[in-house]
C-alpha cells in the first residue's frame, strides 16, 4: 500500500496527468496514501496565488471562472480549476455541473479543472479544498481559481483557503447587496458585477459603491479600504464590471487579479495570508489527527455517541467534547 | 469516505440532454457524484474531463444515431489519454443491431430508451464494485 504513493507523487510531479488526478481523488478521500502524498508535496508548495471565487447561485461564476482561464492563458499562464458544489443532504450524492460553463478550456493542456463535492462541510467548500489546492499548487500550477458553492450568504471560510477573494455580484438578485453589508465586504479583495450586458448592473453597480461609501460624494474613488488585514489599508477594492457571456470586463478582473497579488508581496501582507494558510492546514489536521486518536483510543462510537447525547440535548457540547478529551488523556495516562 | 464518480458526457450534435439531465439526476439520488458536461461535447473533451476528475466511470448519451462514428473516437481518445480502463456505457436510441457492435468496441453495456433508471443505478454499483 505505501508503496503506491511515492509512484503517484514522482509521476503527478513529473507531469502525469492522471496520476494528478488520483492524488487529489486519494487526498479528497482522506486515504493513508492522500496523507502521504501530502506530507510529501507540502514542502513543495506556497508558490501558487490561491484565488477564491465567490456569490451568490447563479451570479456566473462558473462562467466566469472559464473566461478568465483563458484570459490567463492568453497571457502564457498555467492555471488549476477547484470547483466546488453542493453535496445534497439526502443522498450524499452531488450533481457537479461547473465545468459545463467552462467548456472552451476543456481540452488545453495549461488547465487542470477539478470538480469537488461538498460533502456536508460548511462555509462553501469541503473539507479536503484546501488539500487539493496545496497538491495543486505542489505540482506547479501557479494559479489556482477555487469557486465556492455560493449559498447566498456569506461564506467566510473561502478567506482562510485563499490569498485573493473576488466576490462576484449580478443583477436582479434583491437582497445581495444586504449580504454584501453583512461581512461578505469583509472578505472581498475584488468585487466584479457580472452581467454587465443587464442595464440592470448599473444599479447594482451604484448600490455596491454605496454599501462600500464609495458614491460620488464620498469625494474620491479610493474611500474603501479592506476591513481584513490592518496593512490592508493600502488597498482600494476595485469594483468591476463584466460580461462573461459577451467576453467583456476580463482582461481587468485579471489585472486585478494580478495586482492584488502585486500588492500583498509589496506590502508584506503575502506572508500575513500564507500565514493565515498555514494556520489552517495545522487546524485541519490537529481536528483529523485528534478525532483520529479519538477513535482509535475510545472506540469508534465515542464520537458519535456524544453526538447522539447533544442532539437528543442529555448534554451540551461544551461538557461532551470535554469529557471526550478527559477519557483521551486518561487513556493515554494509562498507556 | 469514498464516493463512486460518474461522468455523464453527451457527444456529438444533439439537440436536448433531458434524458442524460434524468440519468445524471438518478445517479446523484442514489448517493453518486455526478459530473455532468452538457451538450455538444468532443470526444477530446468527454476524454479529458473523465481522466482530470478521475472518475470510475464514463456514460454517454448519444441520440443523434451518429454513436457507429462518436464511441469509437471516445474510446480513442480515452486511450490516447492511458484511461481506457475506465468503465464506458452508451444509453439513448441505440437499434438493436449495433449493440453488438458497440460492445465490440468495449463499450460494457447499452441502455436503450425507457430503460428504467434504476437499471442504470444498479449497473453503475456493479461494475465499480469490480
Ligand atoms: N446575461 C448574462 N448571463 C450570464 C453571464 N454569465 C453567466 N450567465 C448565465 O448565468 C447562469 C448561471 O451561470 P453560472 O456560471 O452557472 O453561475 P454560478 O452558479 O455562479 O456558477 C447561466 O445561465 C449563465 O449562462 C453574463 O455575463 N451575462
Ligand atoms: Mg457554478
Amino acid at each position: 500500500m505505501s508503496g503506491t504513493a511515492p509512484t503517484f507523487v514522482e509521476a503527478a510531479l513529473g507531469g502525469d496527468r492522471r496520476a494528478l488526478a488520483r492524488l487529489l481523488s486519494a487526498v479528497e478521500n482522506g486515504t493513508a496514501e492522500g496523507a502521504e502524498a501530502l506530507r510529501a508535496l507540502y514542502p513543495r508548495t506556497g508558490e501558487a496565488h490561491i484565488v477564491g471565487i465567490t456569490g451568490a447561485p447563479g451570479a456566473g461564476k462558473s462562467t466566469l471562472v472559464g473566461k478568465l482561464a483563458r484570459e490567463f492563458r492568453r497571457r502564457g499562464k498555467r492555471l488549476a480549476i477547484v470547483a466546488v458544489d453542493p453535496t445534497s443532504p439526502y443522498s450524499g450524492g452531488a450533481l457537479l455541473g461547473d465545468r459545463l460553463r467552462m467548456r472552451d478550456l476543456l481540452t488545453d493542456d495549461g488547465v487542470f479543472i477539478r470538480s469537488m463535492a461538498s460533502r456536508g462541510h460548511p462555509g462553501g467548500v469541503a473539507a479536503a479544498t484546501r488539500d487539493v489546492a496545496n497538491v495543486l499548487d505542489a505540482v506547479g500550477y501557479p494559479l489556482i481559481l477555487v469557486e465556492t458553492v455560493g449559498a447566498g450568504q456569506a461564506q467566510v471560510e473561502i478567506a482562510r483557503l485563499a490569498h485573493t477573494v473576488v466576490l462576484v455580484e449580478a443583477p436582479g438578485m434583491g437582497d445581495e447587496i444586504q449580504a454584501l453589508k453583512a461581512g461578505l465586504m469583509e472578505i472581498a479583495d475584488i468585487i466584479v458585477v457580472n452581467k454587465a450586458d443587464n442595464p440592470a448592473a448599473r444599479i447594482t453597480l451604484q448600490s455596491i459603491r454605496a454599501a462600500l461609501g464609495r458614491d460620488r460624494s464620498a469625494g474620491h474613488h479610493g474611500a474603501a479600504p479592506s476591513a481584513k488585514d490592518e496593512e490592508a489599508a493600502g488597498w482600494d477594492i476595485p469594483i468591476l464590471q463584466s460580461s462573461a457571456i459577451e467576453n467583456r470586463g476580463l482582461a481587468e478582473l485579471a489585472d486585478a487579479i494580478e495586482a492584488h497579488r502585486a500588492y500583498l508581496q509589496r506590502s508584506g501582507a503575502w506572508e500575513n495570508r500564507r500565514r493565515r494558510l498555514a494556520r489552517a492546514d495545522v487546524e485541519a489536521w490537529l481536528q483529523r489527527h485528534l478525532l483520529a486518536l479519538l477513535e482509535r483510543r475510545l472506540g469508534g462510537g465515542a464520537v458519535e455517541e456524544a453526538v447522539e447525547a447533544v442532539q437528543r440535548r442529555r448534554l451540551d457540547p461544551i461538557t461532551a467534547a470535554g469529557t471526550l478529551l478527559d477519557a483521551l488523556l486518561r487513556a493515554e495516562g494509562e498507556r | 469516505m469514498r464516493k463512486i464518480r460518474v461522468l455523464i458526457g453527451k457527444p456529438g450534435l444533439d439537440g436536448h440532454d433531458r434524458g442524460a439531465k434524468v440519468v445524471a439526476r438518478a445517479l446523484r439520488d442514489a448517493g453518486m457524484e455526478v459530473i455532468y458536461t452538457g451538450l455538444r461535447q468532443t470526444p477530446a473533451m468527454i476524454a479529458e474531463a473523465a481522466l482530470q476528475e478521475d472518475v470510475d466511470v464514463v456514460g454517454l448519451s448519444i441520440l443523434s444515431g451518429a454513436h457507429l462514428s462518436l464511441v469509437p473516437r471516445v474510446i480513442e481518445e480515452m486511450e490516447k489519454r492511458g484511461i481506457s480502463d475506465i468503465p464506458l456505457f452508451v444509453g439513448g436510441i441505440i437499434p438493436p443491431d449495433d449493440v453488438p457492435k458497440l460492445k465490440a468496441m468495449g463499450v460494457v453495456e447499452v441502455f436503450g430508451p425507457g430503460t428504467p433508471t434504476q437499471t442504470t443505478i444498479d449497473f453503475v454499483r456493479r461494475v465499480v464494485a469490480k
